[in-house]
């Protein structure tokens, strides 16, 4: 377990998440002099982005998240993803984000099992922060906040050895153990199986540093190469062509956390015969998963059930639904299965002595003048990272 | 060559660790026992050659109260003429159990030290050497334990310093009334390996520098060193003198898993493209040099391999284990 995980993972995470909701975003894109008040616009689109990508990399939080750490449980990270997703104008119910972090863990899943070198996990990384630049461009000061974080990225992880990385990798991979929820895009690309298990390919350029396998040299006691032979490795592989680029901005070579959803994937909004069939079949399974039957991009229509919800405050708040419909997104709440419940943690008053302390510790990062007597519970280790986004 | 035999399952998939299968084979009985690690529990079970399971257990480090356990990063049986003990390592403990997993005998506490909290602190790498245990740590340092002919009164006896990187791995060969023979190797997060002759003090023999590429498992052979590095390279050295003899490009990934059939040279790398290799290992007689064939390759399909071993001393059987798989996949020869 390597104490320098949370960092990509929440990065990585949140750039997933990102995608998904510029996608869906767009995709229900109404031009804004057409637009009826309760419309997504492409000016929402833009403040929704902007609103969650600064809270994500809100500088004192950035801070708290680079410290040397264990990674917070599933349920406590889930929970900071809630928030942050309504960080902005926009609302999402607990079916529509359940289906969100699970298109974003499994994307972020396939990309440190295809990694090609544990070290390019950092190259996924910087996929996703190239990205959010891209997301927020016209918008300077969120645009140097990400600058920063790429920054401390390459500080803390730039000198990290190979071994360090393959513990981060490998405590990357614990997190994601035995998660196999099924998404359609990944099924369609034929990287992922029916069984939730993906494609692991055999082909292809091998790593940076790697030798195409097949060839044992013999050497003699002064070091001098005498025999050279061949065997068949049963791969079919080719040398790697470069390095990607580990500077602020460049060549990264690997495509493993780029937008996947971009234009040339048009956003699905019909059920398919295949979706259907491998609908039916997660059915046979042994030990189904109720949730992948609701194929991805049929039920994930960002835009397709928005309406208005009055909020409480000044603003009235855009309802997100991740379903083709209201009642699709009912029926997935009420099927999702008990070991997949995330169940968001509240925060609530308590009275904690230890976790008091390092809360007002953390508070007083954040220069929040806070009423004395009300003070915030921490059920797990998590709840320090929520109650700083609480703030934010 | 090798046929798929029927899988073991597993209560829970396997971690995405280094060696993470451990086989015992008792020769008296045609029982083989494995040993693999989910992640804060690990299961031991023992089964009949059929791959039927008859008895398992689940281990796991319990540290108090309300406090979840911690990740374990190995279990492995070390196999003494007069006892067998299983040892467990994990993040903040070495547990000692009897072969069967019933009964904990020893339990060793992990000491932070003055390491910084940037460093997570762990054990891995678990070998057994006349009557010692090694096992290595975070730091690269190698606590070596006496263990007496029975009973719980394991000693920490010495505390070996060669490597300045997290150990990854150690193996030994039982040296046959040689003195001064190479009979330990450990190896390091960095590639290093260090050549040991084992006994009331240890000595370091050789240093093999590394490459900054993580050696992730070792294994020694009639005084051949065969290591598997993170860019997929096996690599055979001289253990007396270090000196590279072979370089196999052997995988497209790190290697995750090697072992030795002793009784035919037979060697086992097993890799996280999917692949599995069988080497044959050969001394030339006249020349002294090391020489290699390959044997066998087998592809376990979308499998990120993490443990690998061999299931009898001939080499006629073996078992893979992979990330996410909850299930010991066997082979054996036809």
């Amino acid at each position: 377990m390597s104490v320098r995980t949370l960092p990509l993972l929440f990065l990585n995470l949140g750039g997933e998440m990102l995608y998904v909701l510029d996608q869906r975003l767009r995709a229900q894109n109404i031009p804004g002099d057409k637009a009826r008040k309760d419309e997504w616009t492409e000016v929402d689109r833009k403040r929704v982005l902007n609103d969650i990508i600064s809270t994500m990399f809100n500088r004192k939080f950035m801070e708290e998240l680079f410290k040397p750490q264990d990674l917070y449980s599933k349920k406590a990270l889930r929970t900071v993803y809630d928030r942050l997703a309504h960080a902005s104008i926009m609302r999402l119910n607990q079916a529509s984000m359940d289906k969100l972090y699970d298109l974003m863990t499994m994307a972020f899943k396939y990309q440190v099992l295809l990694c090609p070198r544990p070290k390019d996990v950092l190259l996924v990384t910087f996929n996703h922060l190239d990205s959010i630049k891209g997301f927020i461009q016209d918008s300077p000061t969120i645009l140097h906040q990400v600058d920063e974080t790429s920054r401390q990225l390459t500080e803390i992880y730039g000198n990290l050895s190979a071994g360090e990385f393959q513990m981060i990798r490998q405590t990357l991979l614990t997190f994601f153990q035995d998660l196999h929820i099924r998404v359609s895009t990944f099924l369609k690309d034929k990287v992922q199986n029916s069984n939730g298990r993906f494609v692991l390919p055999v082909s292809g350029p091998v790593p940076w540093g790697t030798e195409v396998p097949g060839v044992i040299r013999l050497f003699n006691d002064k070091g001098e190469e005498v025999k050279k032979t061949e065997f068949k490795h049963g791969g079919n592989y080719v040398a790697a062509q470069k390095e990607g680029s580990f500077e602020l901005y460049g060549d990264r070579v690997l495509k493993l956390g780029t937008n996947m959803y971009s234009v040339n994937r048009p956003v699905e909004t019909h059920m398919s015969t295949t979706s259907k069939n491998l609908a039916s079949r997660t059915q046979e399974n042994i030990a189904p998963n109720p949730l992948a039957k609701e194929e991805l991009n049929f039920l994930a229509r960002l835009m397709g059930g928005m309406e208005i919800k009055k909020m409480s405050g000044p603003e009235p708040g855009f309802r997100l639904n991740l379903f083709t419909t209201d009642e699709e997104e009912e029926h997935a709440a009420l099927s999702r299965p008990e070991e997949l419940s995330y169940e968001v943690i509240n925060i609530q008053a308590t009275q904690d002595q230890q976790r008091n302390e390092e809360l007002a510790r953390i508070m007083g990062e954040f220069e929040i003048t806070e009423q004395p007597e009300i003070t915030e519970q921490s059920t797990s280790k998590g709840d320090d990272l929520l109650a700083m986004m609480d703030r934010l | 060559m090798y046929r798929r035999e029927r899988s073991i399952l597993l209560r829970g998939s396997a971690a995405a660790l280094s060696n993470n299968l451990s086989v015992l084979q008792l020769p008296d009985r045609d029982l083989r026992h494995f040993g693999v690690v989910h992640g804060p529990s690990a299961q031991i079970l023992s089964s009949a050659p059929e791959g039927v399971p008859l008895a398992q257990r689940q281990l796991q480090v319990k540290v108090g109260v309300g406090v979840s356990p911690p990740l374990i990063t190995q279990v492995h049986w070390c196999v003494f003429p007069f006892r067998v003990l299983l040892v467990l390592t994990s993040h903040q403990r070495i547990q000692m159990y009897e072969s069967d997993g019933s009964l904990m005998v020893y339990w060793h506490a992990l000491d932070s030290g003055d390491s910084s909290s940037a460093q997570a602190m762990f054990a891995r790498g678990i070998a057994a050497s006349v009557h010692f245990i090694c096992v290595g740590t975070w730091s690269g340092r190698i606590l070596v334990f006496d263990i007496p002919a029975k009973g719980p009164n394991i000693v920490l006896s010495e505390e070996l310093a060669g490597h300045q990187t997290p150990i990854t791995d150690i193996a030994t060969e039982r040296a046959q009334g040689q003195d001064g023979v190479a009979d330990m190797v450990t190896a390091d997060d960095s590639g290093v390996l260090c050549v040991w002759r084992s006994g009331t003090t240890f000595t370091l023999l050789t240093r093999i520098p590394g490459f900054g590429v993580p050696c992730p498992s070792v294994q020694l052979w009639q005084g051949i060193v065969a290591a598997g590095y993170g860019n997929g390279q096996v690599r055979l050295y001289d253990a007396t003198t270090g000196t590279l003899h072979v370089q196999i490009s052997a995988h497209a990934r790190t290697i995750c898993a090697l072992d030795l059939a002793p009784e035919v040279g037979k060697l086992l790398s097993a890799a996280e493209d999917t692949f599995v290799h069988i080497w044959k290992l050969n001394r030339n007689p006249e020349s002294g040099s090391i020489e290699v064939e390959h044997y066998h390759g087998e592809c376990i399909s979308d499998t990120q391999l993490c443990g690998a071993r061999f299931c009898d001393p001939s080499g006629s059987s073996f078992a893979v284990t992979g990330y996410d798989l909850a299930e010991i996949l066997r082979f054996s020869s036809v």
